[in-house]
């Protein structure tokens, strides 16, 4: 079943072979095995499409008929929201590709102000894989900054407002624990974020809607003008005010009871990991203490063992065994600050669940006004109609002051009425339409991300649990060795 | 009573029965059985003090009884300790609890100090009755045998303590003679004090700082596991996994308890001791060096010609035995207290090594008990999906 698309997509791009079934490489796994490939769309770029994103339509996305071909697992799946499948069945080129943010080099530069300045750049490299050996090919590479993924998140935030937009790692270290710096340069900080941005990209490639957003394909392959072409989109100008949406959603009468459950849970969600990371941090700190306390009695057996004929050797082995119980906990504790970068990612993600929410009340909140809006008019078009004043309106008042309208001024004041109320009477069903599609299509997302996060917590926790038993053992040998030190003293 | 019997009572945990057992010289000649319990606020007008109940088992001749039971205060632990350097100024006594807590403690008699006490005044008096020479001085057998009154009549008795004050003056001064003619032999053992002095307090200060984090982890751990069991309560298909995780963290929580509270038990008091001890040797060779002195001065006397020169040879004579006497105690007590020294420490690195481990088995057995289940799980809900 191979679908070839020829024709529309012309632009000399090299036909592959179209996968069939599962297009989705890799788990949606935890951060420590990062989930390196992911089913894209490799669509070359076409210099004669447009850039013009329709707010509920991913960039790039084409209905026109390209010798679609069906297949058996991909029911219904036509649709936006339904999960991986959907990759299988649109109408481009699938080919698996790898995304790794490979380094983080520190440079300076100048910024805006022209002042100097440093900052970190990360190597994003991409290399499809081919089919039919494995191998891979190394397609395209380039540096980008930290405020460069901020500027792709932000655009992909206005565009996709009924998706729950993977979150980026944290701009600054925060649930520090003493050993851990909280400077932006510390290479430790880096590596962690190195591993993180990695992550953000392969979440939005594993994604079956914001994979197919053309900015984000130029995002990695267009180093050059990227930012210009981004901010050409006009997005910034596309955004919801804070304040409107602050607005709706006080005023907000009807939300869907879903919503606002789902904003309830984020809260819940966000308090809650907030807590776990702080005292984590905590018993971190406190163990980090216990462990390299040890390590102290490693240079005075050494010293005691100077002036012990028989006991000497064995104090002396004893207190090798001790730096080593010392000294262990490092990686230990490094492990597990994985394990908090992937809580860390969750409670990130709750914001990005707002944002959905917020969005949707303020789509509700627009209907709602554009509604009153409508009766109102309505009415005060049935007053003049039948000359009964019942609603406040100033022509009503300079009426009553300057006296009675002529007939012919009514008729023409009734007329506009007329025609807004029709005009208006469009746009609500417009609005109700495009609210419903909203409502939808976010759910549906909500849904898939509901699973992944099941997921993916099942899978840290499985892992802070190995993470135990590695410790453990590790404890155990040490300590046993010890012990034979003492015993033969 | 049967001497063999150990009275259900004694509150002797199988650690420092082990103790108690292994530094006697002679195992199968114990003949007395002494414990250390039941601590008792007093309160008169005048002060407050705390006894605590001595229980004797004999089956020694020259004891009146085969039991006897005694209460007593740390000020006559402190007499019979004086009394046994008075007698024996070159052997090695046990030490005594500090009088006052290290740092400064708000309340003097809280329970922890008290039990920590009577553990140490137990030691102190079974470490006596295990010494070959010390077991049978009669200061010491009056401690344990005596009614209130009785010891009070016979504390009266003796040097008072001005007396014993200038003795102490005097023989400060002295040694500091006695330092330069010190014997090869007693030169290394002062060089091995004072080392073993250092490293010991070391030892303790690092041992106290590591029950110290973990009792902080302990603390901060007993947080962390409920934390879980809160966010269960959002999640609806997390639950049984986030109680699987708050329960595993509960459990490892007890066994840093039990390992905290072995560490407590075996290491800390034992180092401690050792501490004290170190203490006490550099006393027992400032005595040493005080009697050689005593002989150095007269023999210098008798060089010079100075006044009672036809006494002079018979005193000499007396005293060169009786710093032959004190060289060959402390030689032959030394050579003991090394033993016992190495023994004692080895337990009880030994022991802290074992409670260690014991911990990090627990705490294995817990979490990979978990890892099972999950796998399990996820086995049968494999199996579910099969059509």
């Amino acid at each position: 079943m191979e679908g070839r698309g020829d024709g529309e997509w012309g632009g000399g791009a090299s036909l592959t072979e179209r996968r069939g079934g599962r297009g989705r490489g890799g788990s949606a796994g935890a951060l420590g095995s990062p989930r390196r490939t992911a089913a894209m769309e490799q669509a070359p770029p076409d210099p004669e499409r447009q850039l013009q994103p329709a707010p509920l339509e991913p960039l790039g996305r084409s209905d026109a008929g390209l010798g679609v071909a069906v297949d058996e697992e991909a029911e219904g799946a036509r649709e936006e929201g339904s999960g991986g499948d959907t990759m299988t069945h649109n109408n481009f080129w699938l080919k698996k590709i790898e995304i790794s943010v490979s380094e983080a080099e520190k440079r300076t530069g100048r910024n805006a102000m022209n002042m100097q300045e440093t900052y970190t750049a990360y190597l994003i490299e991409t290399r499809s894989v081919e089919h039919t050996d494995g191998q891979s090919v190394l397609t395209d590479s380039l540096w980008r900054r930290y405020s460069e993924f901020e500027l792709l998140r932000n655009y992909l935030l206005v565009y996709y407002p009924h998706i729950v937009v993977p979150p980026l790692p944290e701009k600054r270290a925060e649930f520090v624990w003493h050993k851990l710096s909280a400077d932006n340069m510390d290479p430790d900080f880096v590596e962690r974020r190195r591993i993180g941005l990695e992550n953000f990209l392969l979440r939005i490639a594993s994604h079956p809607i914001l994979c197919r957003d053309k900015i984000f394909y130029l995002f990695l392959t267009q180093e050059g003008n990227w930012k210009e072409t981004v901010n050409e989109t006009g997005f910034q100008l596309k955004a919801d005010s804070r304040l409107k949406a602050l607005n709706a959603t006080f005023r907000v009468k009807n939300p869907d009871k879903r919503f606002t459950d789902l904003k309830h849970y984020s809260d819940e969600l966000q308090s809650v990991i907030s807590h776990l990371l702080r005292v984590r941090a905590r018993v971190a700190d406190r163990l980090y203490g216990v462990y390299k306390v040890h390590g102290n009695y490693g240079r005075v057996f050494s010293e005691w063992s100077a002036i012990e004929k028989e006991m000497g050797d064995g104090l002396q082995s004893a207190g090798h065994h001790m730096d080593v119980y010392a000294s262990s906990i490092d990686d230990i504790l490094e492990d597990e600050e994985h394990y908090a970068d992937q809580l860390k990612e969750y409670l990130f993600y709750a914001e990005a669940l707002r944002a959905v929410c917020r969005k949707h009340e303020l789509m509700q909140y627009d209907l709602e006004i554009a509604a009153q809006d409508l009766a109102s008019k309505k009415q005060q078009c049935e007053e003049l109609a039948t000359g009964t004043v019942r609603t406040f309106s100033l022509k009503g008042m300079t009426t009553k002051l300057f006296g009675q309208e002529t007939p012919e001024q009514r008729e023409a004041r009734i007329k506009v009425l007329e025609e807004q109320i029709n005009e208006g009477e469009q746009q609500l069903k417009s609005k109700n339409l495009e609210g419903r599609e909203f409502v939808k299509n976010a759910w549906a997302d909500i849904e898939r991300f509901k699973e992944q996060k099941n997921r993916d917590l099942k899978e840290a926790l499985i892992s802070y649990a190995v993470m135990q038993i590695s410790m453990c053992k590790k404890g155990i040998q040490v300590w046993t060795n010890a012990k034979e030190c003492f015993s033969k003293m | 009573m049967d001497m063999n019997s150990f009275s259900p009572m004694m509150p002797t945990s199988p650690l420092s029965m082990i103790n108690q057992i292994k530094f006697e010289d002679e195992p199968d000649l114990k003949d007395l059985f002494i414990t250390v319990d039941e601590p008792e606020s007093h309160v008169t007008t005048i002060e407050t003090f705390i006894t605590y109940r001595i229980i004797t088992k004999t089956s020694r001749g020259e004891f009146d009884s085969s039991e006897f039971e005694v209460r007593r205060r740390y000020q006559d632990f402190l007499w019979l300790k004086g009394k046994l350097e008075e007698a024996h100024p070159t052997l090695i006594i046990p030490p005594l609890p500090e009088k006052f807590m290290v740092k400064g403690m708000v309340e003097r008699f809280n329970d922890d100090f008290i039990e920590t006490r009577r553990k140490a005044l137990h030691k102190f008096l079974n470490r006596i009755a295990d010494h070959p020479t010390l077991t049978f001085n009669e200061d010491f057998k009056i401690f344990l045998t005596a009614q209130a009154w009785e010891l009070s009549s016979h504390k009266k008795q003796g040097p008072g303590l001005l007396s014993r004050m200038g003795q102490t003056v005097r023989a400060v001064a002295s040694s500091m003679r006695g330092v330069k003619n010190r014997p090869e032999e007693f030169m290394e053992m002062n060089n091995f004090i004072e080392l073993f002095s250092q490293k010991i307090n070391l030892i303790d200060k690092i041992s106290q700082r590591i029950y110290k984090e973990e009792r902080e982890y302990f603390d901060e751990l007993k947080e962390y596991g409920p934390i879980h069991i809160l966010w269960s309560a959002s999640e609806e298909d997390l639950v049984d996994i986030l109680k699987d995780v708050a329960s595993c963290i509960d459990r490892c929580c007890k066994a840093t308890e039990k390992r905290m509270s072995g560490l407590a038990e075996a290491l800390l008091p034992v180092v401690h001791e050792y501490v004290l001890y170190s203490e006490m040797l550099m006393g027992v060779m400032r005595r040493r060096d005080q009697i050689q002195a005593e002989l150095d001065s007269k023999v210098e006397a008798l060089t010079y010609k100075k006044a009672d020169a036809d006494l002079l040879p018979e005193e000499i004579g007396k005293l060169e035995d009786k710093v032959e006497c004190a060289n060959n105690a402390l030689k032959a007590d030394w050579e003991r207290w090394k033993q016992n020294m190495q023994n004692d420490i080895k337990l009880a690195f030994t022991d802290m090594a074992e409670e260690n481990i014991h911990y990090y088995e627990q705490c294995l057995a817990t979490w990979e008990s978990f890892l099972t289940s999950q796998t399990n799980l996820h086995l049968e809900e494999a199996s579910e999906d099969k059509p």
